[in-house]
């Protein structure tokens, strides 16, 4: 937790309502996401209870295993979950695009869409990671039956990569932009949390006592409701009960997704909902080549492609975020990875000719009135101007706790050595400097399977 | 027992500890509250609800059912399916003693059995309903494990039988997690048993076995678990606790928490015995609402990482007063309710007001835009 996050909530519990924590939205909403919220059988192994599902508020298909420990019912439940999901997943797989790759050299195609799921917390995800695991392999049967198994686990091993927006969670995309004054235990109690957003703490403890938002439901709820329901075997009567548990989530969902599209998207959400896209696309191709489904366990390789690919991913979600979002970009200044100073002195047009070539290396002072830490030589970022490098020439203090810092820029002016208008900073200009940078970073080679080494346990066995 | 300890819990009849309090009261060692109404055998759940916090611990019954069930069937044929798992190898004939079922009478009994067997030549045996003790808080607790394995080259081995899932070799992080807790203080009991009856107590094995629901079955498979860990966790802090009997040996005159007096002088009893809530009680102690109300407007309540983040400071509002700047720096200091185990601070309290403060300051600056 940092300090900000910390002061966030502290303020929130003083003034009896959540505060944002975000200026911008840092996710991509889908115009028309899919909305799950799976109810599992307490004690089982993820076994199905119910599912709310749709695409639009006012038409929730209830899906309702009215005896859980039936393999038929469960398999019944899991075709006709497949099927919705298929459907609704297919529908993106329409329109392709050309992308252009290799420097333009070369084209390859994506989907012009991408499904999106959001299912109110993590324990959704956990229960879709199983549910795929337990119906992917399956061969005999309705064929939607492992075609789901495939698509849950593509879309829980998305939620995994940070910055990924194919499976979502209400609870945490919420306190992405929001802070309650309540402990983030109690945030992951989805009508409580959206209670802080909406009405105030009032209203939250309230919440509490609502329905938890699954996938496992309340002890109370088992032994006085659904108990004696299931054994009288009043499959309508359950179907009955189970509407009226998950109506007032599936309403919660609704308005979550609401108060999100009312926050402008930040200027790199797009670029993140690329990759998604271009993760579907993949994906879908896979399928349609007749790829094998996703193994039980990966690989040795797999695995370290996996964690880096994850480990990249999460660098680049959190440069992006701060790059989109000043109040984010605090968190970072407060660090120190990170100031803001004013430009008190510019040389637009210094030209460094001690290379083979003339270069223009323009330089600016800028006076910073908060702690600067960084050191000469430190390669700088401004958020405004994501493509240029400033380098640190020199650090000196200016009094009064303030500090001048020359900076010898290079990049984002154009190719001539004159500077394109506005690509260096005036003076007078006020900049946020950072260590953070979006600079691409090389993909990691990793061996093939087949010559896995044996620090790795050798090849897998065939 | 000792009277005061009586005294405590009133007419009302005491409710037993058992490896799952234990694990909890590790969980949270700082609060004396819980300490106490647990040493004397309050009845929690029902205090809770005299004084209007009622709580929802309860238990689904389907997840009982299928506990027992799959219990159950590990046992039926003189544990032939558990012997299976536990890959007791064919030929060796592992005797099976069931010391009866679980009942409070049966107490007294069972123990002197457990001592007993475990006292015998170290044959192979599995001892099912054992009865073990532990030393919580100066008071002598009765402890009920699943089995106990008492395997052909004499190490002792605890046998936890849980029905989460194992899913290819993963199950859930906080089960496992608190399987392994109660397993440890089994082991801890068994510990102290055997060397009580003068042998080494190395003879008890720091692995204990986990069965549990292989897959998306009822197929038992079993998994060593290391518990040194949580053993040496659990040591610390049961002499932490001790410090606890203190405040049982001499309890302030008139204190009760006897379930017939009005809620208010209860709820004025409580607040003679220092609690130290946190967010994580909410799951694990039946009088967790009650102190989550009292709480309001500490940093604490907030959660561990936000008092952390907030550099320690007790409450709201002198957090908000310091980032301010409308109060140079922070007289409460002391380490308050939740300061870390070791009571420190992760700043001093002049740079927490300088970082509050500039926190602050970068706050406003960007939601201001």
């Amino acid at each position: 937790m940092s300090t900000l996050a910390a002061l966030a909530r502290a303020e929130a519990a003083a003034a009896g309502r959540a505060v944002p924590v975000a200026t911008v939205r840092h996710l991509h909403v889908h115009e028309r996401p899919l909305v799950l919220i799976p109810l599992a059988m307490a004690g089982e192994a993820n076994a199905p209870l119910a599912a709310m599902v749709g695409c639009h508020p006012a038409d929730p298909a209830l899906l309702v295993v009215a005896q859980p420990r039936n393999r038929d019912q469960r398999f019944a439940f899991a075709a006709a979950l497949g099927d919705l999901l298929c459907a609704y997943v297919e529908a993106h797989a329409a329109v392709a695009e050309p992308v252009a790759v290799d420097r333009g050299r070369d084209v390859r195609y994506r989907f012009a869409g991408a499904p999106q799921l959001w299912v109110p917390n993590p324990g959704g995800i956990e229960f879709l990671r199983l549910f795929g695991r337990y119906t992917r392999f399956r061969s005999e049967g309705h064929p939607a039956v492992p075609l789901l198994g495939r698509w849950l686990t593509f879309f829980a091993s998305a939620a995994e990569v940070p910055g990924s927006a194919l499976l979502v969670t209400a609870v945490q995309a919420l306190s992405l932009h929001w802070a309650t004054g309540q402990s983030s235990a109690e945030d992951a109690h989805l009508g409580s949390q959206l209670a802080w957003i909406e009405s105030g703490a009032a209203a939250p403890r309230a919440a509490e006592c609502g329905p938890p938002a699954g996938p496992a439901t309340d002890p109370s709820f088992d032994n006085d409701v659904l108990a004696p329901l299931i054994e009288s075997g009043a499959a309508g009567e359950t179907a009955a009960v189970l509407r009226e548990h998950l109506t007032p989530i599936w309403e919660q969902m609704w308005r979550t997704l609401d108060r999100l599209r009312g926050l402008p998207a930040g200027a790199r959400v797009g670029s993140r909902w690329d990759a998604d896209r271009d993760a579907f696309s993949a994906f879908v191709r896979h399928l349609a080549d007749g790829g094998p489904p996703q193994p039980r366990r990966d690989g040795a390789v797999a695995a370290a492609a996996r964690l880096h690919h994850l480990e990249a991913a999460a660098a680049r979600y959190a440069v992006q975020r701060a790059f989109d979002d000043p109040l984010v970009m605090a968190e970072h200044r407060l660090t120190g990875a990170a100031f803001a100073a004013e430009v008190v002195l510019a040389q637009p047009d210094r030209i460094d000719e001690s290379g083979r070539r003339p270069v223009l290396r323009p330089r600016i002072l800028v006076r910073a009135d908060e702690p600067v830490r960084v050191e000469p030589g430190a390669a700088l970022t401004s958020p405004a101007r994501p493509a240029q490098k400033a380098t640190v020439v020199g650090i000196t203090p200016a009094g009064a706790g303030r500090t001048d810092v020359l900076l010898e820029l290079s990049g984002g002016m154009g190719r001539r050595l004159v500077a394109e208008a506005a690509s260096v900073p005036a003076v007078g200009e006020r900049l946020v400097l950072t260590t953070l940078s979006e600079t691409f970073r090389p993909i990691a080679v990793f061996p093939d399977p087949a010559e896995t080494p044996w620090t790795h346990g050798g090849p897998p066995a065939t | 027992m000792t009277p005061p300890l009586d005294r405590l819990r009133g007419t009302a009849r005491p409710k037993r500890h058992n490896a799952r309090t234990i694990a909890a009261l590790t969980g949270n060692p700082g609060c004396s509250r819980r300490a106490v109404l647990d040493a004397a055998g309050v009845d929690k759940p029902a205090l809770a609800e005299r004084i209007g916090f009622p709580g929802s611990f309860g238990q689904s019954r389907f997840a009982l059912a299928r506990g027992t069930a799959f219990e159950a069937m590990l046992k039926a044929d003189g544990c032939a399916l558990l012997r299976e798992v536990l890959g007791v190898p064919a030929g060796v004939e592992l005797g099976y003693e069931d010391l009866g079922a679980d009942a409070d009478h049966t107490l007294v009994e069972r123990h002197r059995r457990t001592e007993e067997l475990l006292a015998g030549t170290p044959g192979a045996a599995m001892v099912d309903h054992p009865l073990l003790t532990l030393e919580v808080a100066g008071q002598q607790v009765f402890l009920e494990p699943d089995l106990i394995a008492y395997q052909a080259e004499g190490r002792i081995r605890v046998v936890e039988i849980k029905s989460f899932a194992l899913v290819d070799g993963q199950a859930d992080g906080a089960k496992v997690s608190a399987a392994a807790v109660q397993a440890a203080v089994y082991v801890l009991a068994l510990r102290t048993l055997v060397r009580r009856l003068g042998a080494d107590e190395a003879r008890v094995s720091h692995e204990i076995v986990l069965v549990c629901p292989e897959n998306f079955t009822l197929r038992p498979t079993a998994v060593m678990l290391d518990v040194r860990k949580q053993l040496s966790t659990l040591r610390r802090q049961l002499i932490r606790l001790r410090s606890v009997t203190e405040v049982i040996d001499a309890p302030p005159a008139g204190l009760s928490f006897d379930p017939e007096l009005p809620p208010s002088a209860l709820i004025q009893a409580l607040g003679a015995v220092g609690a130290r809530y946190a967010p994580e009680c909410l799951s694990a102690c039946e009088l967790s609402m009650f102190c989550r109300h009292e709480a309001a407007g500490t940093t604490a309540a907030l959660g561990r990482s936000v008092r952390e983040a907030l550099g320690g400071i007790a409450t709201v509002a002198e957090v908000l007063d310091l980032a301010a700047g409308r109060r140079e720096s922070c007289d409460s200091s002391a380490p308050g309710p939740s300061a870390g185990a070791s009571g420190q601070r992760v700043d001093a309290p002049d740079d927490a007001a300088a970082l509050l403060r500039a926190a602050a300051r970068l706050r406003a600056e960007a939601l201001a835009g």
